[in-house]
């Protein structure tokens, strides 16, 4: 027989998952824009709802444009499986809730996005679940936080929003060593950059809200499961009742018994989506589907228009310190280029030099560059973290976190890299004279 | 549920329902390098409608203890032991690939303890490639990708499965990783050297169904054609476009075909 290959990147990101549309022919994936879809008889209904066949019921649950895209991100992820969410807020939550109860502790890197510490610090505390957040660089630390009742453990790939690069590899050794699984928010990499599965990740998740739909026009979250993490094994034993102990709300399941691979996955499906219903609109799964048609090439111009306004901002004298992996004095620069061969992203932070006026003159004469609340769009974006997605946290934290008055963060579109560079030199200068 | 075969400890699925005794029985024996979990949907109906269901994890695989089984024979012979067990004197047999070749051999060997047989994507020899045995003795990445390329058709290996959101591909190649060192070898030897299937074939006495994949290459439907020739008492569905992994290509297929035999 030959040797059978396996399908690349780029026609996995526009063919997986995907069929032209058995009942029209359609090419492009239909939008199931349907609530709910018709049982053939009750004995199938009856089958439907008790897991005996596989389907579709109710778009809270499961939706067929929905799936193509779950599938797509699993196979680009090299994973089993995922759920598309309403948000990538949403998939965080979904991961944590699925696993995680009341009584429960995560050990966390500090270098995160401002929604992703919110709900570790401020809001799953309410719930019983707490948080210890960790210097990401600082493998002591990490050991150190580990407590008996330690669940999980969570990071960035790169840290928001100093581009802190994870060191996968070491944490998830340390996690499995532990009994527990490592979760990763893939978002600022997307898989064109890393695939954090094939470094030790046991979960990954999205905000497809960025580079996965990458024009700005969506909000969703991807939670993808690796399928690795044996919820069944001793250093695990007892850890993860949701997945090893019957479950009352569906015929005393026991999820890693029903599937050996798929436990997380069922369970997120099977309660937390039904049960908290944050779950994504066919329209937008169709929008984010278009985006990563072309997330190989719009990846590959966003690195490299970002390196030529890092090269540009590293000759200027108004510019301080810049965040991005690939200039060699990051602290992270052999890790970078260890695990991110291809880039390290199109988002990054750079220190203005002068006052906190110069600063808002600086972004308010910016013309490409659009001031808001976003990234990984295809548009350039621009904003000040200390006075928006990071104003909830103290300043000892701000500067825990990378963060001063100065800090502008950008994240780089794929217009021309002169127009974009133009732009900044302009508001530079103007900043300058202020 | 936990069973002691041969003072071993052995996994069989049941839907989390308590066996009954006044209910018939399914085994469901499953392929090389698997474990119960790839019936999972076809073993949930049938626990659910009214029998008694068993979906095994053969020796060493899933959440049975090993040495694995060597040979179909010690898998067939293991099959009675399991239905000593549980103390019920006949039961209905569903196996896939090697498995169907150890259901197969077991209902030749035990004509009065196996009531029906169904024999997913069977063949009458099963020779497994040098390069594939190679890549199995040594525990190489390479021999999972290879099972996983031949065994699911081309048009499934790019998904858009009936399973909501899971990654067909992806999730066999993470079942197969799972087995300890050894296993998968242990099992493709098995296939490889069981030349009894024809003979097998004609000593069945209960009713047989054949299930086929088209476009499976791994058993190819006409290496099937002999076994089923020498089968008594048998029909035989085959499945348009579909590989070797023919309960998650087509699980509402494989289902109704199991549903209007058994």
């Amino acid at each position: 027989m030959p040797k059978p290959k396996s399908h690349g990147f780029d026609t996995l990101s526009l063919h997986a998952g995907a069929r032209p549309d058995p009942a029209t022919g359609a090419r492009a994936t239909p939008i199931y824009q349907s609530a709910s879809f018709v049982f053939p008889d009750t004995d199938y209904a009856a089958a439907l709802f008790n897991m005996e066949r596989a389907g579709h019921v109710y778009s809270r649950i499961s939706n067929p444009t929905c799936a193509v895209l779950e599938e797509r991100i699993a196979a680009l992820e090299g994973g089993i499986g995922a759920i598309a969410t309403a948000s990538g807020q949403a998939a965080m939550h979904l991961a944590i809730v699925t696993l995680l109860g009341a009584g429960a502790h995560i050990v966390s890197s500090r270098a995160l996005y401002g929604g992703s510490h919110n709900l570790l610090d401020y809001t799953l505390p309410r719930f019983g679940i707490e948080t210890t957040f960790v210097d990401a660089r600082d493998i002591d630390q990490w050991r150190a936080a580990i407590r008996p009742t330690t669940r999980l453990l969570f990071g960035e790939t790169l840290g928001n929003p100093g581009l802190d690069v994870l060191d996968i590899p070491r944490i998830a050794a340390l996690a499995h060593d532990h009994g527990l699984p490592l979760l990763i928010d893939s978002t600022f990499t997307t898989p064109w950059l890393m695939q954090p599965f094939e470094h030790g990740a046991d979960l990954v998740f999205h905000s497809a809200t960025k580079f996965l739909s990458g024009h700005g026009v969506v909000i969703g979250g991807l939670l993808v499961d690796s399928g690795k993490f044996d919820w069944d094994q001793p250093a695990a034993r007892g850890k993860f009742p949701t997945l090893t102990a019957p479950y009352r709300g569906f015929h005393d399941m026991v999820f890693a018994e029903e599937s050996t691979t798929a436990a997380f996955l069922l369970r997120a499906r099977r309660e937390g989506i039904r049960d908290f219903g944050a779950c994504m609109a066919p329209m937008t799964a169709f929008q984010i589907l278009q985006g990563i048609e072309t997330l190989p090439l719009r990846m590959a111009k966003h690195v490299e228009n970002t390196r030529h306004v890092v090269a540009f901002l590293r000759q200027h004298s108004f510019v301080g310190a810049i965040g991005y992996p690939e200039l060699p004095e990051h602290p992270d620069h052999a890790l970078a280029q260890r695990l991110l061969p291809r880039g390290c992203g199109a988002v990054f932070s750079f220190d203005l030099k002068g006052t906190r006026e110069q600063g808002r003159r600086f972004i308010e004469s910016l013309r490409l560059f659009s001031h808001l609340a976003n990234v990984g769009d295809a548009k350039s974006l621009v904003i000040h973290p200390a006075s928006t997605t990071h104003f909830r946290m103290s300043a000892e934290d701000l500067r825990r976190a990378g963060i001063t008055e100065g800090t502008i963060r950008l994240s780089i579109g794929l217009e021309d890299a002169n127009d974009l560079i133009e732009d900044l030199s302009r508001a530079l200068y103007a900043a300058g004279k202020s | 549920m936990r069973l002691a075969v041969a003072g071993k400890d052995v996994y069989a699925y049941s839907g989390t329902l308590a066996f009954d005794a006044s209910r018939p029985t399914i085994l469901f024996v499953h392929g090389a390098a698997n474990d119960h979990s790839v019936f999972a949907l076809q073993s949930r109906y049938f626990a659910y409608h009214g029998r008694n269901v068993l979906a095994l994890d053969l020796p060493g695989h899933g959440r049975s203890s090993g040495p694995g089984l060597a040979s179909v024979e010690a898998i067939a012979q293991w099959l009675i032991q399991v239905a000593d067990a549980i103390g019920v004197p006949k039961v209905a047999l569903v196996g896939h690939s090697l498995g169907s070749l150890a259901a197969l051999e077991c209902a030749a060997r035990s004509p009065d303890r196996v009531e029906k047989l169904a024999l997913i994507a069977p063949a009458a020899p099963m020779p497994v490639s040098d390069e594939l045995l190679t890549a199995a003795a040594h525990d190489e990445p390479l021999a999972y990708a290879l099972i996983n390329g031949w065994s699911y058709s081309a048009g499934k290996q790019l998904g858009g499965n009936t399973w909501p959101g899971v990654w067909l591909m992806g999730n066999a190649l993470r079942l197969m990783e799972r087995m300890p060192n050894g296993m998968l070898a242990t099992d493709l030897v098995a296939c490889n050297t069981y030349m009894n299937g024809v003979e097998a074939a004609g000593a069945v006495r209960c009713p047989t169904l054949v299930v086929l994949g088209a476009r499976d290459i791994m058993a190819p439907p006409k290496s099937a054609a002999a076994l089923i020739s020498a089968l008594p008492n048998a029909q035989t569905r085959t499945l348009a476009d579909t590989g070797h992994a023919l309960m998650a290509e087509q699980p509402d297929q494989v289902l109704d075909a199991l549903r209007g035999f058994l």
